[in-house]
């Protein structure tokens, strides 16, 4: 039999529903994994006991012959931006170091209702922001790949959700939790190689996640295979009167209703997104693509979508300004860091506490959300993006008419080497290229790994959808992991 | 784009971030390149466009005009949520003196 760490989360869950192994087994074994990849850096806080009683409770009940829990034995990754009651949680970031949160977050709370266990907090781009893992106040996540003959270079796990996507594609968990608020599951997801769907606005609960810009931010699953994230997402999903934004709707059986046949569906390939000086490999895989769901019986359209170029600077004002009023709360008195210089005031003691407690890309955030915020700015940056935005999320209804599913690439380059963007703010921001104009427009989008790069990298596929059309994204996901057979791994070294 | 080293300064006061002045220095070319990059949305036309207010269409709810109608959002928890305090007394927050 192959290795428990091998598995997914349906492999999991029908294998201990079958009794092929125990829950215990299977937490045990990923415990161990995680207790030997400190080299990753992908767990902030390892919580090998919330495992093993989420384990022990799957085997009590089907031992006593109980239905089971739809993720009964499957232990996961939890974000760290992610509330856990009674663990520390810091969203990577100085200033909440030592955070113990008295409660639990919604979508973990489902997750864990589900049966699924926590293995541990997973490192994270500090409050999500970036696309390398490379703000974390704890230290970079590095990519478990490494490109083929080219040395040893620490790669990139991609970002926000970097020491999701490294933990998942080291085999040390089958599945984790990310945030996306401008691609920030799909582009780690395309970096190392898994699949990672971000559903529409509102599926998700909010509540007990830390806030970033609150009108993008949302969580979804990041697992080994299309089904995988079905399965992980239908437990994560679901109305929860505790955010205002919460969407009252039944949570689809997503993973029955899956289907890799695509007949009478028809995909649009937009044609602003072959951006310039994109590598021909990219532009190669988007080909093959759309070849794959042609294959799977869809017609291809291609179709306009003329405010693609103006989704990234609309972005970088929308989310910063969200972002400066969010963050807005650590100040040093109810949790958190506390700096207070002798013979400080209050206003000192605020300064203080935030100069030390936030990273450099957090504070730089911040300056340009209070900036672009500031009297006399507002209407000519933050109201102009909120009608650029408007425009943007038109500009899809518009593609609507003429297509079901968009199918693009999801990031423009494999992973990069960590320190080869951080020193370029706006070469970092152009990684969002592609998943930022659907996170404006809310819409749900999926990455899944297509191939890989001469070096041996892997590269993502992106299929966007209409708004509540998960089902239609996840099954053209399924339809080009059926014809890709992706089944590369990077060769363990950590 | 170009941002003063004072503008920095000023935006830092009112973002509540202590900075130095060779901080100033250093992160006012940062953020006039942002800013300069972000600028070229004035060139979109977006006269008669509604500035966006909600992605996805949602009706707001009121909650049950009743005490703690859910007991983890209501009342009532007010140790557990002090827990986590740098410093509180006597089932308070405290801070520097502000009135003398």
């Amino acid at each position: 039999m192959a290795e428990l760490t091998d598995l997914g989360i349906a492999a999991i869950r029908d294998g201990v529903r079958g009794g092929d192994f125990s829950a215990r087994e299977v937490a045990e074994a990923f415990n161990a994994g995680v207790a030997a990849a400190k080299g990753l850096n992908a767990f902030l806080v390892e919580t090998p006991d919330h495992a093993l009683a989420a384990a022990d409770a799957a085997d009590k009940a089907r031992a006593a012959g109980e239905d089971p829990k739809p993720m009964a034995g499957v232990p996961i990754g939890m974000k760290d931006l992610f509330c856990t009651k009674g663990v520390a949680t810091t969203a990577a970031s100085h200033i909440l170091e030592g955070f113990v949160p008295p409660y639990e977050s919604t979508v973990s709370q489902r997750l864990w209702d589900a049966g699924a266990g926590m293995l541990g907090k997973l490192n994270m781009d500090q409050f999500a922001m970036g696309s390398s893992n490379e703000t974390s106040a704890f230290g970079n996540v590095v990519s478990p790949w490494r490109r083929a003959g080219g040395g040893n270079a620490p790669l990139a796990p991609g970002g926000s959700s970097g020491g999701s996507s490294a933990a998942v594609a080291a085999r040390l968990c089958p599945g984790a939790t990310g945030t996306d608020t401008g691609g920030s599951i799909r582009q780690p997801a395309a970096f190392t190689g898994i699949s990672g769907i971000k559903p529409t606005y509102g599926r998700c609960s909010r509540w007990g996640t830390i806030a970033f810009a609150s009108s993008l931010d949302q969580a979804g699953p990041m697992a080994r295979d299309v089904r995988d994230c079905a399965i992980m997402l239908q437990a994560m999903a679901g109305f929860d009167a505790k955010d205002a934004t919460s969407l009252q709707l039944e949570v689809p059986q997503w993973e029955r209703g899956l289907s890799g046949d695509l007949k009478g569906k028809r995909v649009g390939v937009p044609k602003e997104y072959r951006v310039d000086a994109m590598p021909a490999e990219i532009d190669a895989l988007w080909q093959q693509g759309i070849d794959w769901l042609r294959d799977a019986g869809a017609e291809i359209v291609e179709v306009s979508l003329p405010h693609t170029r103006y989704a990234l600077p609309a972005y970088y004002i929308v989310a910063p300004a969200e972002a400066s009023s969010n963050l807005a709360r650590y100040d040093g008195v109810r949790y958190g860091l506390r700096d207070l210089p002798a013979g400080a005031n209050l206003q000192d003691m605020y300064a203080a506490t935030r100069a030390d407690g936030f990273g450099p890309e957090v504070k730089r955030r911040i300056l340009i959300g209070t900036y672009v915020l500031s009297a006399g700015f507002y209407d000519a940056y933050y109201t102009q993006a909120q009608k650029v935005r408007a425009l943007i999320a038109r500009d899809f209804d518009r593609a609507w008419e003429r297509c079901d599913l968009l199918l693009t690439p999801t990031a423009p380059s494999a992973a990069f080497a960590l320190g080869e963007k951080s020193a370029d703010p706006i070469a970092m921001y152009l990684n969002d290229v592609f998943t930022v104009p659907s996170s404006l427009a809310g819409l749900p989008a999926m990455s899944v790994p297509g191939g890989l790069d001469a070096a041996g990298l892997p590269l993502g596929l992106q299929v966007i959808g209409r708004a509540l059309d998960e089902q239609g994204v996840l099954d053209a996901g399924l339809a080009i992991e059926e014809r890709a057979g992706f089944t590369a791994r990077p060769e363990r070294w950590w | 784009m170009s941002v003063e080293p004072a503008t920095v300064k000023r935006v830092a006061g009112l973002a509540r971030i202590a900075i130095t002045d060779e901080d100033a220095e250093r992160l006012a070319p940062e953020l006039g390149n942002i800013l300069g990059w972000i600028e070229q949305l004035g060139e979109v036309d977006t006269s008669g466009v509604e500035p966006m207010t909600a992605v996805i269409a949602n009706r707001l709810r009121l909650r049950p005009d009743v005490i703690d109608a859910d007991p983890l959002t209501g009342g009532g928890v007010r140790d557990a949520l002090m827990a986590g305090a740098p410093e509180a007394e006597h089932g308070f927050f405290t801070v520097p003196k502000v009135i003398e």
